[in-house]
């Protein structure tokens, strides 16, 4: 199952138009929570509001995510070790009010298990590699490694900086 | 929560705004906070009494807190108490530090950002991300 996702706030047209396109071809079931959109889509299921529970449990059944660059969902996915294919919500088409998920997007290029659609173009590829993804885990991220290393030694040995008066 | 791999390996307790959350993911050792911001100063103080009221009674050798204010006060209470605290700006604060991290520079012994380009290289540390 593929969950399609665009946050509570505001609807995201755009993606779920394009993913209602793409639905047929996918060979599984796709559910989308559409938010405050307003399109109904045809070859999707569609659930406008998800409590945290029933958003979780449904991230836990997909093999993919796809949503808008919200952090939000994209840490949701991350929890669940779910690969997330990620598309800008854009302030110039009144998706959102300013550009802050293309900040997000390029802030985490390169990524594992988030991979990136600029725009609806890419969203086909993009869930073919995070089906191909598989079974996948935060900790291939290097960045992730580095954090809880970090962490870990901070608690076990101290702070590295040296220790601040008082 | 993204963090818990590495923190029960050691014996964590977890101050929260959100039990019920902890509870669902299994954590006994939660203990409640109430939540609060710099909008509403009477319940941050009530917060602030709660925290430091939990970090006298539990003694922790170390805290580490993401945030936001309640996290900040616990920090707080921690320097007090003489643990070591660590501040973990969230991963949401991509273009800024968070309000009460940059209160957290002046407090914790140490502050890492999650996002490279908001490390200065003294005061405020990337280390790597929860993604």
């Amino acid at each position: 199952m593929i969950l399609v996702a665009v946050g509570m706030q505001l609807g995201f047209d755009r993606l779920i138009a394009a993913m209602d396109r793409l639905a047929p071809a996918l060979g599984m079931p796709v559910i989308a929570q559409t938010g405050k959109g307003t399109l109904v889509p045809q070859h999707m299921e569609t659930r406008p509001t998800l409590s945290a529970t029933e958003f979780e449990a449904l991230v836990k059944q997909a093999r993919v995510v796809v949503g808008h660059a919200g952090i939000g969902t994209i840490l949701t996915a991350s929890r669940q070790n779910k690969p997330i294919v990620i598309m800008p919500r854009q302030a110039a088409l009144r998706e959102h009010r300013n550009d802050h998920q293309l900040a997000t997007i390029r802030g985490l290029a390169g990524r594992p298990g988030i991979l990136i659609a600029q725009d609806e173009t890419e969203l086909a590829v993009r869930i073919e590699e995070a089906l191909a993804l598989g079974e996948w885990s935060p900790s291939q991220s290097p960045t992730v490694r580095d954090l809880h290393a970090a962490l870990a030694r901070f608690i076990a040995d101290g702070p590295s900086q040296g220790r601040r008066g008082g | 929560m993204l963090l818990r791999s590495t923190l029960d390996d050691f014996n964590a307790h977890y101050a929260t705004t959100m039990i019920e959350l902890a509870r669902h993911h299994g954590i006994d050792a939660a203990h409640s906070l109430p939540d609060c911001n710099q909008e509403q100063p009477l319940r941050a103080l009530a917060c602030a009494a709660k925290a430091f009221a939990l970090v006298r009674r539990l003694r922790p050798q170390v805290v580490v807190s993401t945030g936001a204010a309640p996290g900040f006060f616990c920090i707080l209470a921690g320097r007090l108490f003489g643990a070591r605290t660590l501040w973990i700006d969230s991963v949401a604060n991509q273009e800024k530090l968070s309000l009460s991290g940059w209160l957290a520079l002046h407090v914790a012994h140490e502050c890492w950002t999650q996002w490279p380009q908001l490390a200065d290289g003294e005061r405020l540390r990337f280390k790597g991300a929860v993604l």
